[in-house]
């Protein structure tokens, strides 16, 4: 748990520096004479990025938690490592070429260059289906070799930790798709830019979180050194 | 203030909204109410299934208190019954009741009209929360039918009794429970990601977050608990729905039942705890912090008088927050922990104690030589007073370890977190509604009504938990469903269990009241006027009474103040609205104040 606490301290740290900004020589009873004229280009932020910014916490919460119950079951003793699975190599690479596509199609988004989005955003989807289908391989390998679900609790954690893992991306294929609706339909620049972006953030985010759990799942020496602490609770 | 001539402003000030909102238009009366995409609709959606499913949760009590007071005299109690019953009940009064009822009620209705914004950032996505809630609450209702009934493990679940055979719902009743859970916290989420965007993103010119009414940083703190704990939950309700399910034993350990070696091996049952724990404090918060909020805004406004450390507030609510993400394993000193970890937590515990006296003090200082008016919405916020204080002092001796070992699992605790958790957020709900309703359906609650019902549960209340209190001290312990053969309980515990049931149906009854007043008044009541209570936040400055789609008509109001403008001297009226300029305020007083002043 104690990885669930240091994330949750993480962010709560980053709401009281926030706060401190907001509270900071303020004096709230004081009534205001007149009220600057907003600026629309000074605004921020969208709703739907601050949005995917909140929902990127509930999701880094979830997956901390998951990795923190990974992390008490690993340091008991009768913990049996799995094989790795060379597979699994080739698709981190092939979700690192989803990323960069779509890190691609923002950049072509931004100049609005149509024919560039489409062909960008048809890499990156089709890059993130073979990453799910070679996922499934995967466990189509474990399986045969012998290691179900319930063979040990490694098995367990490992099945669960990527079909966690893969239905976030499931999940990002559909704000994929919308996304794609708009560039094919030929909605307006800002609106297909910012689709684009929001797939963008969210697809660098669940790259990053795989780095991690590939981390974790193949590595139980890796594993064992940073959860140690959280062997305790 | 009035002191203060503003000579610099503009007179007024049209608001340039962040973004107009695209606001869905129904064209028909399905659309309009049944699948609604108005945030003030669903909140009206919220509450009344949150309100209906409470009700049975409370029918489940007073069958519980049936069976404690007259043991093993009706029939349709049995053993297995009465288990089932206490879980249900505590899972239901914490989630779908009072989680529900702040975040999706109050939430929803208030959040858009306090902020200055049209409507919830996404309309939509709304709408689905609340048909995903309704979702979870009928899976829950199910699992009363399902074969065996519905789980008797306990409202927390613990694995590995919650899924052997023995524990009455152990194979249908605890999936539905397991799949309800799970379905309540993707709706949440869905609610919980609007709240706060709207928050942060929708508010309407000049206000800033420090012009926030306390009911706002209420209900978005506790938003923001709401979705880094309910993860907690959602891993817990996963990994137990595949050991149940799949067979794995990601809780269950090697173990033996009836004889039969079971195929699980290895699994930890106090990482269970852990990862129910971890949410399973932050959510008193969750439903503490909103009350929190509403409690200030309703002293403020009915005693006239500005609320005491405005700043102070904010951070207390930020505080209590983060410190309720590190207490969790208070609920398991029992569990054979480390006895260091136990200290830490116990520590930190017991620190929580400081933010939540500061707003203790800052709420009884707001009152201190105010304009008090004893109207039923301020007399269930000292209620809520007098009980939160009351349950938050046994809080502090159950923190302490020592203390805790021979208390938990007795009646004290049941007293303790019923006193803190259920009868002081319960009263800042009825004190809420009581403020609201004339916004709501611009009608006013009838008075008499209001306050047979106030005083009738507020002294209930302590006529049912104070005793309880001490059953505890003498060792009854709690989710029996009969105690016999015991040296150490004297026979009196037992008619001491009879005058807390028959308290216990008289509070309950009592509600009736409460609902029969609004129903009544929703078509015989008072006119209420846009703004009976003369308050100075956003939602009565509206309009219209109720609110129209689309809240304040053509244009957003502009913000100047903060909402704690009461009590202010030389003008007509004793406030001042949070939409009204420095100017016109200026104006007024250069026209009230005596021809001395200006030479």
């Amino acid at each position: 748990m104690t990885i669930g606490m240091v994330l949750l301290s993480a962010l709560m740290g980053a709401i009281v520096i926030w706060l401190f900004r907001q509270t900071i020589n303020v004096q709230p009873w004081e009534a205001q004479a007149a009220i600057p004229a907003v600026d629309a280009g000074a605004v921020a932020s969208t709703p739907a990025k601050t949005a995917l910014w909140v929902f990127l916490g509930v999701a880094s919460s979830l997956f901390a938690l998951f990795i923190s119950a990974y992390a008490m079951r690993l340091s008991f003793q009768d913990w049996t490592p799995l094989p790795n699975p060379p597979l699994l190599m080739v698709n981190t690479a092939v979700l690192v070429g989803a990323s960069l596509a779509m890190q691609w199609t923002v950049h072509a988004a931004r100049r609005a260059e149509a024919a560039r989005v489409r062909r960008g955003l048809a890499a990156s989807g089709l890059l993130t289906l073979a990453f799910l289908a070679g996922q499934l391989v995967v466990w189509r390998q474990l399986h045969a070799a012998g290691y179900f679900v319930t063979a040990s609790a490694a098995t367990a954690f490992f099945y669960l930790l990527t079909a966690v893992h893969g239905v976030h991306v499931l999940g990002g294929l559909v704000a994929w798709a919308r996304a794609g609706l708009r560039a094919w339909r030929g909605s307006e620049p800002g609106a297909v830019r910012l689709g684009v972006e929001l797939c963008a953030t969210y697809w660098h985010y669940l790259l990053g979180v795989w780095a991690v759990l590939y981390a974790l799942l193949v590595s139980n020496d890796l594993g064992l050194a940073i959860c140690s602490s959280a062997a305790s609770f | 203030m009035s002191s203060h001539v503003y000579h610099d402003e503009t007179e007024f000030a049209p608001p340039a909204e962040v973004a107009e909102v695209e606001l869905y238009h129904p064209h028909s009366f399905i659309g309009k109410y049944v699948w609604s995409q108005d945030a003030k609709v669903i909140a009206i959606q919220y509450a009344f299934t949150a309100i209906g499913i409470g009700l049975v949760a409370l029918v489940l009590s007073w069958v519980m208190r049936l069976q404690l007071a007259f043991p093993s005299r009706f029939a349709f109690i049995d053993p297995s019954n009465y288990l089932q019953f206490v879980s249900m009940h505590g899972m239901i009064m914490v989630i779908y009741l009072l989680t529900a009822l702040f975040l999706g009620g109050f939430g929803n209705y208030l959040i858009p009209l306090m902020v200055g914004a049209r409507d919830m950032v996404f309309p939509y996505v709304n709408m689905l929360s609340f048909w995903v809630y309704l979702l979870a609450v009928l899976l829950l209702v199910a699992s009363f039918f399902v074969p065996g009934g519905a789980t008797g493990a306990g409202w927390t679940l613990y694995p590995p009794q919650a899924i052997l055979d023995g524990t009455p719902g152990a194979h249908g009743g605890i999936i539905l429970m397991l799949v309800s859970l799970s379905v309540f916290i993707i709706g949440f989420t869905m609610g919980g990601l609007n709240y706060v965007v709207t928050v942060l993103q929708a508010r309407t010119r000049g206000m800033t977050m420090m012009r926030l009414p306390l009911t706002i940083w209420g209900i978005f703190m506790a938003t923001v608990l709401a979705l880094l704990a309910f993860p907690a939950l959602f891993v817990s309700c996963i990994m137990m729905i595949l050991d149940l399910t799949l067979g794995t034993s990601f809780f269950m350990p090697a173990l033996v039942s009836k004889g039969q070696q079971l195929p699980y091996s290895g699994g930890n049952p106090l990482l269970f705890q852990h990862l129910f724990w971890f949410f399973g404090h932050p959510e008193v918060y969750i439903v503490a912090l909103p009350a929190f909020g509403i409690v200030s805004d309703l002293i403020s406004t009915h005693a006239r008088k500005n609320i005491f450390g405005y700043r102070m507030m904010v951070w207390a609510i930020l505080v209590i927050g983060g410190l309720s993400f590190v207490v969790w394993a208070h609920h398991m000193y029992v569990s054979g922990m480390n006895p260091y970890f136990g200290f830490f937590f116990a520590t930190t515990t017991l620190l929580i104690a400081i933010p939540t006296a500061l707003k203790v003090y800052n709420w009884v200082l707001t009152l201190w030589r105010g304009n008090i008016h004893f109207t039923v919405p301020m007399l269930f916020a000292i209620g809520f007073i007098f009980t939160f204080v009351n349950g938050g002092l046994t809080g502090l001796f159950l923190g302490n370890v020592v203390v805790d070992l021979p208390l938990s699992d007795t009646m004290f605790v049941v007293a303790h977190f019923h006193m803190v958790m259920a009868i002081a957020p319960i009263m800042v709900v009825f004190g809420a509604i009581y403020h609201w309703y004339p916004k709501i359906t611009g009608r006013m609650l009838d008075d008499t009504l209001g306050k047979i019902h106030f005083w009738i549960t507020f002294v209930g209340s302590y006529a049912i938990y104070y005793p309880m209190h001490y059953l505890g001290f003498m060792g009854v312990p709690r989710r029996y469903y009969a105690i016999s053969g015991t040296n150490f309980i004297p026979e009196s515990a037992q008619s001491l269990n009879v005058a807390i049931s028959l308290a216990a149906f008289v509070v309950g009854a009592a509600q009736i009241v409460f609902l029969y007043n609004l129903a009544v008044s929703y078509f015989r009541g008072r006119p209420a006027g846009p703004n009976p209570w003369n308050a100075t936040t956003l939602e009565w400055q509206t309009p219209h009474t109720p609110p129209r789609h689309g809240n304040f008509g053509k244009e957003l109001p502009a913000v100047y103040r903060w909402p704690y403008d009461y009590g202010v001297p030389g003008l007509d009226t004793d406030f001042i609205p949070q939409n009204v300029p420095p100017s016109q305020v200026a104006a007024e007083a250069w026209t009230k104040a005596p021809a001395a002043t200006e030479g």
